[in-house]
């Protein structure tokens, strides 16, 4: 018999219209097209044209349809009406609940504006709320940037002007080594898997260092199985080999970096800063006439090698001090081979493979540019050797000398801004001296003397009331931690608590878990927000919070203010902000509501917008007293942060035919709508590299309005803004650190790179390095009331090395007890052997609270799942000097989550105890919990 | 009919490469988002919020370790859905003919509307490519997005199944493994694609790229050592030789 | 495999009913008239029972009409097709038993041909899937048979013949064990020929694809303990094979006793065989399993 078989319509309808807008499933801002039938969301998939993602899409975006449907969204605004904690309220109007918040924060502001404390946690929107809160007055502003990567951030900019991520890219067309450091699958996720997919597809090498060979690190090449906490000592190895090798690119040095920059040697309050003239410009000697010259003149080579003699005091270059340390045995392999647990073979192999690239596998591309110098240059030298880290290396308490070192390697081998190597993407490069210093300066009825994040340039820039005391809550910018340039949200809680540097009335927090997965000591923290004072009056007296979905945090708040999802919403992803360039282009984009809410819920920026308008805030008010904006649509088209600057870019003028300057637009909005949500200016062919030194690029950058002005700039490999606080600790300047400071800030403040462990005081006993990371298929706690995506991680073991599992008995699905100096937890465990010997590690916030989320109370979320934020202190133990010590970097305040040392113990078997340990009593949910069944189809 | 055709016309599959696969998921979700909306009876999703949560998926992203005899132990992202064999059991234990192979692409297929969901196909199946879903009992398998690839709706350069079009890493290629002379066809041949358990003689039509040699690198050092000779054993002679290394910079005084 | 207890209900009562209808169609024993009825009512209802349990595992049941459709390829199509002939030409032969006290004997070796051939037919349903070793073996469908003669011998009443058709199922049932103890090993398949990754290294199962369950881990993986079978294969082999022996085997005057001792061999026999059936499915070895590091 012939075969046969049915016919098919292989040419369905797919969908009735798509709209396009930007994914914020996770932080990458992806643009996406969400295709309508019947004006519901069909599908999702990724947008061709979206310079982020160019079509592809994760996981978690594809999954958005769960996400904008999920039961757990919150309805409508409501007032607690249980105690803190149990998750009971009652619905209100929106008129009741803005008037709430008013009639909280109104006074506030006419008494003393610093008394609200406002963080927003993973916000897209910091160039607003920060305009927010300074418009209120508060100097307690910061969002999540504290407790995430702020080392790896601010070590960039302070270094070269600029990091990963956000920052800038590898070259992925040109590279042929590409180095991973750390943990990273949960930043940037899409344009790096497509990067390693396209050097892959090229053959070249991918060297993974991280002691969990995971995710990236899985299709490694090579793979460094690194003992925790000690990528700087590797690093300062590679240094120290290439160094002595003479691979390091001397041409580069000399060009564009301040390794050539003399040091002043004399004693004094100038010892260890650079010398300049009298113009502020730092001075170098030039190779061609042997004299002393400011690094910028046209024609000047500076030299790397000369010193400087006057008043017979030899001043030498910063690469002489550079050659002095790293060329020490210290940092020899086989020095550092056994804290690193990395034989030293393989540590000069390593470097031996960056050297052959850098600089055998050399090119040039024949493209024309000029320096800042005037020199026009026939070629771009490319040093296809390229370098990414996030989170992994900076999340330790030395963790911003670390990031440093990862910056200097790059640097030393010339790899940063040229092809091959790692390209910044607009608005950066900018260098320190381009961003603010922080503010502090609080008025009644005023707003903020200026901008609250920046960075600080010395002493004089710390937030710091008159008597000294920390101006914020969170004691950002510091002797604690000067160089906080994301603020310290984790440690909000516990000051406010505290009354230390002093009590607040209201915390106002967006988007932040902080009663669950996003601090330290989660039970504390929950301890910290339900606690009262002597006379029955809880401690932080008022709590506003705004989720779009019934996270853990709800039941902690008094008020609750529902956001719509992301679908639902217009958003702006600016180049105020952190916007979605390219290293090829400047790009912004928005969101906009592709459908209307179904619930009665607001845009969170549109409430803070009426909010303000309540409270006829400066910067939201007409003169007239009428408000400028009535929600956050409005602003992104009419605010001007400069004249001619606006939130976005493209299409200004009057005519949209402006782009980056120019008039506001008002039909800007339907503009980026018709072009897939996005808008993309492109870098000039002679402006695509060395962007800091490029003068194309910098008048490029200026015509956009990036810069006011060329910003030309030498990559600091020596930052001297931490000489200063050096110098302040050794007794020069007004302002002088605390005693119990002074020892520390002289030592951790090292101008150059340097490696330290971490303070281990306390942790006797505790051997083992427990790490968390996120899957790629989920991000934080978001994606655990999504229907497709809790089927992959619904619960989370602890994944053991098969060395500890034989030591300690334990095969799969065995419970054991991990203790820390701070906690204990009772978890299943799973054995994995591509780990790091001494190194157990488990998925990040997969565990969750009973009652939380929409889901059922048995959900394996809430009895298997588990999170290793219980045995993480916000403080270090006692050290027995009367004293606690932050759990943190001690030049950033990064929290240190991946210094923890843990003990592990086999534990009673599942049958005797059918949950992870800790259990918390159920939270009652105010969105009941999700359906039975899913039978997803909008279409017929 | 669930005898297979003789021969098909074309062989379109999926070469998947596994030295790409970083085992994000993409594939998995994109997947279920499209044939959710699509093809047949949605994939339906029991106790979604529940204790035990588990729904219909046509691609599941297993992961395996390796530890060779040498060196460090591996971890290998492995997706894995219907390869579309070429001798697929599948179609011919199915009772009632719901189960299919195509003769112009051989693709196979389950019509929906003749399957009773008596499981017989996937127990034949031994890469677990068939789930019958709970609530609609019928079974469900990849389709090869048999609605994408031709759909005329569709811009060209979308006619892909949807988890090759969403594959961040690009570690999924679409074509026809018929033809020689095809992309995928040549990524096969160059990469040493492979058969998943090739003693079942079901002739799968989907290959797998495996992982290039890991971890090498050592063995490179006796290459790779004299880029490491230093250029002085003191620091003093660094600062010499770089004086003449400087002068020898384009631009300097030599 | 999942021990689903349609299937097992079918396949036990089914054999024995096809195995009893096998008999009745030779005339063994020769009836008519109510003895008929009774021995034919328990045949069907057995045959027929087993037939209506097996449509309670079908996702979709008001279309099992559509499995008569491809006897060309399908063995479970070739077993509807084989039933429904079986029943209906026994039906015809019983109607002439029971009603007209005719014997239709040709008519009765067609029948006993196509019963045979049904039991067959199942039996080949597992046998021809290689994806479960334990099941593709030469042995699968002699186990079948043989259980199905025995029981069927046992029911009719045959008693020499049932003692050697059932020293000789026990011997089956004896050698399939053995060897399919050994089926997965020797099969060749493995976690490294799943992967495709063996020849690298020792190939480790690590996180599975979902942390759910799914309709492929509930199907097909079932792990029994060894201890626990042991204990199962032995009163599988006992109520099944031996105790039915002793029973026949016992030199009985009475015939009353002997009824009895008989009706509890064949309750013997029928739960000894449930209970080998039950581990036919749950002792089978899916290869997905080694996907999931499971067997």
């Amino acid at each position: 018999m012939a075969h046969s078989q049915p016919k098919l319509d292989t040419s369905p309808p797919v969908s009735d219209e798509i709209r396009q807008t930007t994914c914020y499933m996770c932080a990458c801002r992806c643009g996406i097209n969400v295709h309508m039938k019947g004006g519901k969301v069909a599908y999702i998939e990724g947008n061709r044209d979206h310079p982020v993602n160019k079509g592809v899409l994760c996981a978690k975006g594809s999954a958005g349809i769960m996400q904008v449907n999920a039961p757990s969204r919150l309805k409508a605004p409501m007032i607690r009406t249980g105690p803190r904690g149990s998750g009971k309220f009652k619905e209100i109007s929106w008129d009741a609940a803005l008037a709430i918040a008013v009639g909280w924060m109104e006074p506030i502001r006419h008494e003393a504006p610093e008394k609200l404390a406002f963080f927003t946690g993973r916000d897209q929107s910091q160039s607003f709320t920060s305009f927010f809160a300074q418009s209120f007055g508060t100097p307690n502003y910061a969002a999540h940037g504290g407790f995430c990567s702020v080392n790896m951030a601010t070590a960039g900019i302070y270094t070269m002007g600029g990091a990963f991520w956000e920052f800038g890219q590898p070259d992925w067309d040109h590279t042929k080594l590409f180095m991973l450091f750390g943990v990273a699958e949960d930043h940037d996720s899409n344009p790096i898997k497509m990067g390693i997919g396209k050097i892959k597809k090229r053959g070249a090498r991918v060297i993974g260092v991280n002691p969990i060979r995971s995710g990236y690190n899985a299709v490694a090449d090579d793979w460094v199985g690194i003992t925790p906490g000690t990528d700087g000592l590797f690093i300062l190895s590679m240094v120290h080999v290439l160094m002595k090798a003479g691979k390091i690119d001397l041409d580069y040095l000399s060009r564009y970096t301040n390794a050539p920059v003399l040091v002043n040697a004399a004693e004094g309050p100038e010892k260890g800063l650079l010398m300049r003239d009298e113009n502020g410009k730092m001075l170098v000697i030039d190779r061609n006439t042997g004299k002393l010259t400011p690094f910028d003149q046209p024609g000047v080579r500076p030299d790397l090698s000369a010193t400087y003699e006057k008043d017979g005091v030899t001043h030498r270059p910063v690469f002489h001090l550079m050659a002095d340390r790293y060329l020490s045995d210290e940092y020899a392999p086989e020095a550092v081979a056994d804290r690193c647990g990395i034989p030293a073979a393989r540590i000069r192999a390593i470097a031996a493979e960056i050297a052959r690239v850098a600089f055998d596998e050399a090119f040039e591309l024949d493209q024309e540019w000029t320096d800042f110098r005037g020199e026009k240059h026939t070629k771009m030298i490319g040093r296809p050797v390229s370098f990414h880290s996030m989170r992994g290396v900076s999340a330790h308490a030395n963790g911003f000398q670390t990031c440093r070192a990862l910056h200097v390697l790059q640097i030393l081998l010339g790899t940063v801004e040229v092809p091959g190597g790692f390209r910044f993407k607009p608005p950066y490069p900018k260098p320190v001296e381009a961003h603010p210093t922080p503010h502090c300066k609080a008025t009644p009825d005023t707003p903020l003397d200026g901008p609250h994040l920046g960075f600080v340039q010395g002493p004089e820039h710390l937030a710091l009331k008159e008597d000294g005391s920390p101006a914020r809550i969170d004691k950002a910018f510091t002797w604690e931690n000067p160089m906080s340039a994301h603020g310290l949200m984790h440690m909000v809680i516990s000051n406010a608590h505290a009354g230390d540097p002093y009590k607040i009335d209201t915390l106002f927090m967006y988007m932040a878990n902080m009663s669950w997965n996003s601090s330290m000591n989660t039970k504390g923290v929950m301890e910290m927000l339900t606690d009262k004072d002597e006379n029955g009056e809880y401690v932080i007296p008022h709590i506003i919070y705004s989720d779009a979905y019934s996270s853990e945090m709800v039941a902690y708040a008094d008020l609750i203010l529902p956001d719509t999802t992301y679908l639902e919403r217009h958003d702006c992803i600016s180049l105020l902000d952190r916007p979605i360039c390219e290293a090829d282009g400047a790009a912004d984009a928005i969101r906009w509501p592709v459908i209307e809410p179904d619930r009665d819920v607001r845009g969170f920026q549109t409430v803070l917008i009426q909010l303000a308008n309540r409270m006829k805030l400066p910067g939201f008010t007409n003169e007239d007293r009428t408000p400028k904006w009535k929600d956050y649509a409005d602003y992104i088209v009419n605010h001007e942060r400069k004249p001619g600057i606006g939130p976005l870019s493209g299409w200004r003028g009057k005519d949209g035919s402006k782009t980056g300057r120019g008039d506001v637009n008002p039909d800007q909005l339907n503009r980026y709508i018709e072009n897939g949500g996005f808008h993309i200016e492109h870098v000039p062919a002679e402006a695509t590299y060395y962007k800091p030194w490029n003068a194309d690029y910098q008048d490029w950058a200026v015509g956009l309005g990036l810069y006011d002005s060329p910003h030309p700039y030498l990559f600091q490999l020596y930052v001297e803004p931490m000489r200063k606080f050096q110098l302040a600790a050794e007794g020069h300047g007004e302002r002088q650190p605390p005693e119990h400071l002074r020892k520390r800030v002289q030592e951790t403040m090292d101008p150059l790179p340097i490696w330290y462990e971490t303070d281990q005081t306390g942790n006797e006993g505790f051997t083992v390095n427990a790490l968390t990371q996120r899957p790629m298929a989920m991000y934080h706690s978001w994606g655990t009331q999504n229907a497709w995506l809790r089927q992959l991680h619904g619960r989370n073991p602890l994944y053991v090395p098969s060395k500890l599992m034989r030591k300690h008995g334990l095969k799969d699905g065995d419970w054991a007890k991990v203790s820390s100096p701070h906690g204990a937890i009772t978890v299943p465990v799973m054995e994995m052997a591509a780990l790091n010997d001494n190194t157990v590690w488990t998925w990040n916030a997969i565990g969750k609270r009973k009652g939380a989320w929409a889901l059922e109370e048995d959900a394996p979320e809430a009895t298997k799942g588990f999170l290793l934020n219980h045995l993480i202190h916000e403080l270090l133990p006692p050290k027995g000097d009367g004293m606690r010590w932050a759990n943190s970097d001690p030049i950033t305040g990064q929290a240190a989550w991946f210094d923890l040392k843990v003990k592990i113990e086999k534990a009673a078997a599942p049958a005797d105890l059918p949950e992870s340990q800790p259990v918390f009593d159920p939270i009652a949910s105010p969105v009941g919990t999700g359906p039975a069944e899913l039978k997803w189809k909008v279409g017929k | 009919m669930t005898e297979l055709p003789a021969s098909t016309t074309r062989k379109m599959g999926l070469v998947i490469d596994l030295d790409t696969c970083v085992g994000c998921h993409a594939c998995v979700i994109s997947c279920k988002g499209w044939n959710t909306e699509n093809y047949g009876a949605p994939l339906s999703d029991q106790s979604p919020y529940g204790a035990d949560p588990s729904g219909t998926f046509l691609n599941r992203v297993h992961s395996y370790e390796v530890q060779p005899d040498q060196g460090a132990a591996q971890l290998i992202h492995f997706p894995k859905s219907c390869l579309h064999c070429e001798d697929a059991p599948c179609v011919t234990v199915c009772p009632t003919g719901a189960s299919y192979k195509r003769v112009e692409d051989g693709i196979v297929l389950v019509n929906e509307s003749h399957c009773i969901g008596c499981g017989l196909c996937a127990w034949s199946c031994p890469y677990g490519a068939r789930e019958l879903d709970l609530a609609e009992g019928v079974m469900k398998k990849c389709t090869l997005c048999v609605d994408r690839i031709y759909n005329e709706n569709l811009p060209e350069v979308d006619r892909v199944p949807s988890c090759v079009r969403t594959c961040p890493a690009g570690a999924r290629h679409f074509g026809d493994l018929g033809d020689p002379d095809s992309e995928v066809s040549k990524l096969v041949a160059e990469r040493g694609g492979m058969d998943l358990m090739p003693e079942m003689g079901t002739k799968p039509v989907n290959k797998y790229l495996p992982p290039r040699p890991k971890d090498q690198i050592e063995e490179q050092i006796d290459v790779l050592a004299p880029l490491l000779a230093p250029v002085a054993e003191e620091p003093k002679g660094f600062l010499g030789w770089l004086d003449k290394a400087l002068d020898k910079l384009p631009g300097g005084n030599a | 495999m999942h021990p689903a207890p349609s299937v097992i209900i079918f396949t036990t009562l089914s054999g024995l009913g096809f195995g009893l209808l096998a008999f009745l169609g030779l005339g063994l024993p020769d009836v008519t008239g109510w003895v008929a009825f009774v021995f034919f009512a328990l045949a069907f209802g057995m045959a027929g029972g087993g037939l209506m349990a097996s449509t309670f595992h079908l996702g979709r049941p008001e279309r099992a009409w559509r499995a008569l459709t491809q006897w060309r390829s399908s063995w479970l199509s070739r077993e509807g097709i084989a039933a429904v002939l079986a029943l209906a030409v026994m039906g015809l032969y019983a109607l002439g038993a029971v009603f007209m006290g005719e014997t239709w004997r040709l008519l009765g070796l067609l029948g006993t041909a196509l019963s045979l051939a049904t039991v067959f037919t199942t039996s080949m349903i597992y046998t021809q899937l290689k994806t479960i070793p334990r099941w593709n073996m030469k042995l699968t469908p002699a186990v079948f048979m043989s259980f199905s003669l025995a029981g069927g011998a046992l029911l009719a009443g045959q008693t020499n013949l049932s003692i050697v058709l059932l020293l000789i199922a026990g011997a089956v049932q004896l050698a399939y064990w053995k060897q399919g103890d050994q089926a997965l090993a020797s099969s060749g398949t493995d976690i490294g020929t799943a992967t495709g990754l063996g020849a690298r290294g020792a190939v480790r199962a690590f996180e599975p694809p979902h942390t759910g369950s799914n309709y492929l881990l509930r199907e097909f993986v079932h792990v029994v303990g060894r201890k626990h079978a042991q204990k199962l294969r032995v009163i599988a082999f006992a109520l099944g094979f031996a105790l039915p022996l002793i029973l026949l085997l016992l030199p009985m005057e009475d015939v009353m006793v002997k009824h009895l001792f008989a009706a509890v061999a064949v309750l013997a026999h029928l739960a000894g065989v449930a209970t080998s059936r039950w581990l036919f499915f749950a002792e089978a070895e899916h290869v997905v399993g080694l996907y999931y590091g499971k067997r």
